[in-house]
């Protein structure tokens, strides 16, 4: 009996627990400090904005847009008048209904910082809300990418918010989180660093669909989801997930990926059909690659299979991909790419020779502290040594190169020549939102500002195509022409893995890390 | 005495400011920018320098330092760029598992280090005392992070006693707090441990050849009390002096142990801080530090009034 309390006391003292709860207990990929996910880029305020907000339109696991929050809609016959009617029963957290002037003051906010909004709103000619469950946005000219624009599944997303909060400045954070999305973010739970709450929203009416990308029903069954913060040690998150301390890593470690294969409690899920690609970026700006012929010849002497093999080192997770915008989605395709794919380092040699290089050493960026890419510079400086240029590989951690590589300056004054990094498949995906299209020289909006008119000229056609196989023969056509003048380099695609604990069931194909549908155990 | 702790707390002002203003030089010249971070991979050139302007990064240095000096004045240490939070509240949240982790650390360094070192010093030139300098060695040669590893795989993963990472409040419970921190103390403390260790031999043996340690012998005095009432109390002054060194010089060891143990303390804070490029919390957090180590110091300096009578301010 002594041994009885003793036991019963020194599990009570310890907070020794045996009870199933339903917490999910998530390690994201990395930290969750910016809560407006209009406001930046960052994956993971991406993701907690699935977590909170709902959206009108989605992308399903193969790449088509589907109705999320929108019921029903129409389109003009000359594609100029869309009108949209919301689904019943939407309502934000603070039981508010969710009307189509909430919707509106979302897309107007949402279209002054996103690429795709951005583009999108250049058509725009005005949206109005003839009532409270029905929209519409007029345009002044036909637009091929309306509805992908709005079910855009990654950075920026079109996330609905109140009125109240949507009609912030965009160039101001929100400091109000209600969404109408399938969970309540605990703002007096979130600790930056440390952790980030979400309990479910037992009023959110899920889709009949079943889940399939960022769309159909969004059902959850758990009471809460707990992200992990502070857990950022690779080795660390493997040890909590063998322990049962936490049910999902959301990024393994590829050198703990076949270790974690064996483990009999952990699983590696399939959640995604599309894949990262990683990519060289030159700066057009300057010496030696404002020579679209020195950007040729480095096309031709970066052999994808490489950098896979250094950086991501795991075969099945791995695979050369010939085209700028993701492979195994519409626009995916090898077109142009022969200069890279057809190619080998004597031709390479032949092309640097040919194209007038003045021995201009190339100042690559090198990020010591991002495992995910750390690798692709070494590989990139090799590569270019023995093509036959000089190279200068300039170690930093990634914030440093975050900075500098906004800098337009010369090289002499802290400029800089090439950088390496990795996309998400759907940020890159279609000659919009491929940042890397945007030739309008040092008015484009992503580093490295490359300018082509004609490349300009394809794209704008693009966006005004309505006709899918048309518009698959511009995207093209697009990508011909930037493998021609060099925008970038493809260096191929891999698969980041996920691992969880076996408990965990109802993963689907998500391509992202979206927690709905998840069931513990 | 209240004369001398007025004029070193006094002291701490220009200690303080030129911390200050080396610090907001240092950040302002290094690489990188907080907006850029901020922004996103896919920002454009344009957002960002929005996002500088906002964040009145866009101004001109002394601008910026006068801006940030009056608000310091104020008592405010400013809003982080990264959180959105103020900087003090941001230290608040992550003051207790560092403090905690600390405590913990110094407290079992103390307690094992202190016997460990008398014990050496009366048994000089004996298997302890050799034994005690082989683990000193060991014990500043193993990197923290090994030990950690090797720590959790053994205690947490193969025996499955302790948890392998996290921290809960005390206010959540003592006994998960306790758990929670015992491979992150233990881990920490060893370095600790052989530093005092040492220090506390190389004292205590000193005071051992002094003639009033034979003086007590003499007497017939019980061994234990020679070694602690004569011994230990007159070799104080540099034992305390390195656990208070010890002390300061933890603050900046937690980093290690934050991170491999997932301890979300001011450790991580600084260096999430530091990579995000935000500015007005790594300010706050290394003035923060700076205030510490100072009243540590005064702290340690008034406890040599305590044990040595001889000294007085």
């Amino acid at each position: 009996m002594r041994k009885l309390v003793a036991l019963v006391a020194l599990t009570a003292a310890f907070g020794i627990s045996h009870a199933q709860d339903k917490v999910l207990r998530v390690v994201p990929h990395s930290n969750l400090s910016i809560l407006d996910p209009v406001w930046t880029t960052a994956y993971m305020s991406r993701n907690h904005g699935y977590m909170i907000y709902d959206t009108l339109f989605g992308t399903d696991e193969k790449n088509n847009i589907k109705p999320q929050m929108v019921e029903s809609w129409t389109e003009s016959p000359d594609h100029r008048l869309w009108s949209f009617k919301l689904r019943k029963g939407l309502e934000f957290h603070d039981g508010k209904p969710v009307t189509s002037e909430d919707v509106v003051a979302s897309l107007a906010r949402w279209g002054k910082r996103d690429a795709m909004g951005s583009a999108l709103m250049t058509f725009v000619d005005r949206m109005d809300t003839p009532s409270a469950d029905t929209f519409r946005i007029f345009l002044r000219e036909a637009c091929g990418f309306t509805l992908e624009a709005l079910g855009k599944p990654s950075s920026n997303v079109p996330f609905i918010m109140p009125k109240r909060v949507a009609d912030t400045d965009p160039f101001k954070q929100i400091d109000d989180y209600i969404g109408s999305g399938p969970y309540v973010f605990k703002k007096d739970e979130f600790k930056p660093g440390d952790k980030a709450v979400y309990v479910k929203f037992a009023k959110y009416v899920p889709r009949k669909e079943a889940p399939s990308g960022t769309t159909g029903g969004k059902n959850v069954y758990v009471d809460r989801v707990e992200w992990n913060l502070a857990l950022r040690d690779a080795q660390a998150q493997v040890n909590a997930l063998q322990k049962g301390e936490v049910d999902i890593i959301e990024a393994l470690g590829f050198d703990f990926f076949e270790n974690a294969k064996k483990d009999p409690n952990i699983q590696i899920p399939k959640y995604s059909t599309v894949n990262l690609q990683y990519m060289a970026r030159f700066n057009h700006l300057h010496k030696p690659f404002d020579n679209p012929k020195v950007r040729q010849a480095v096309l031709a002497a970066f052999d994808q299979k490489q950098f896979l093999q250094a950086q991501v080192g795991v075969k099945e997770l791995y695979n050369t991909c010939a085209s700028m915008f993701t492979c195994g989605t519409p626009y995916g395709s090898p077109a142009g790419s022969d200069i890279q794919s057809k190619s080998n380092m004597k031709k390479a040699q032949e092309l640097v020779k040919a194209s007038g290089y003045d021995g201009t050493p190339i100042v690559v960026m090198k990020p010591t502290d991002l495992a995910s890419i750390q690798k692709l510079p070494d590989v990139a400086a090799q590569l270019l040594r023995q093509a036959g240029f000089k190279v200068d590989l300039q170690a930093m951690d990634w914030q440093t190169l975050v900075g500098r590589r906004a800098k337009k300056d010369p090289i002499d004054k802290g400029g800089w020549n090439m950088f390496l990094t990795a996309w998400q498949g759907h940020d890159i995906w279609n000659p919009i939102a491929n940042p890397t299209m945007d030739t309008r020289g040092e008015a484009s909006g992503w580093f490295g500002w490359g300018k082509d008119d004609k490349l300009l000229a394809l794209r704008a056609q693009f966006m005004r195509e309505t006709d899918n196989a048309q518009k698959k023969k511009l995207a093209d056509a697009i990508q011909t022409r930037a493998f021609e003048i060099g925008t970038h380099v493809p260096l191929g695609e891999y698969s980041q893995p996920m691992a969880a604990r076996k408990n965990i069931s109802g993963f689907f194909i998500t391509n992202g890390n979206i927690y709905w549908n998840l069931k513990k155990n | 005495m209240i004369s001398f702790v007025a004029r070193r707390l006094l002291a701490t002002v220009p200690v303080l400011l030129i911390v200050a203003v080396l610090v907001f030089l240092m950040l302002r010249f290094a690489p990188g920018d907080p907006a850029a971070i901020l922004a996103g991979d896919a920002a454009s050139t344009e957002q960002i320098a929005r996002i500088r302007a906002e964040l009145g990064l866009d101004r001109p240095i002394l601008a910026q330092f006068g801006i940030w000096i009056g608000n310091m004045a104020r008592g405010d240490l400013g809003e982080s760029f990264y959180y959105k939070m103020k900087v003090a509240t941001l230290i608040g949240q992550r003051l207790e598992p560092t403090l905690a982790l600390a405590t913990l650390t110094i407290l079992f360094a103390i307690a094992v280090a202190v016997p460990l070192g008398v014990v050496a010093a009366w048994r000089f030139g004996g298997w302890f005392d050799r034994a005690l300098m082989g683990f000193s060695v060991l014990g500043f040669s193993v990197p923290v992070f090994v030990l950690a590893y090797v720590l959790i795989y053994v205690v947490s993963l193969k025996l499955g006693w302790l948890p392998v990472q996290g921290y809960q409040r005390i206010a959540e419970g003592f006994g998960p707090f306790l758990r929670h921190l015992i491979l992150p103390s233990f881990t920490l403390s060893v370095i600790y441990i052989a530093l005092i260790a040492r220090v506390t031999r190389a004292a205590v043996l000193e005071t051992l050849g002094e003639d009033y340690i034979r003086t007590a012998r003499a007497k017939g005095l019980p061994e234990f009390r020679v070694l602690v009432h004569h011994g230990l109390a007159n070799a104080a002054v540099p034992i305390v002096t390195v656990i208070g060194i010890g002390i300061a010089l933890l603050i900046g060891g937690v980093v290690v142990t934050e991170s491999v143990y997932a301890i979300p303390g001011l450790g991580r804070l600084t260096v999430d801080a530091v990579l995000a490029r935000d500015f007005p919390t790594i300010q706050g957090v290394i003035l923060f530090f700076s205030f510490v180590y100072v009243l540590l110091n005064l702290l340690i300096d008034l406890s040599y009034v305590f044990l040595d009578p001889r000294i007085r301010y």
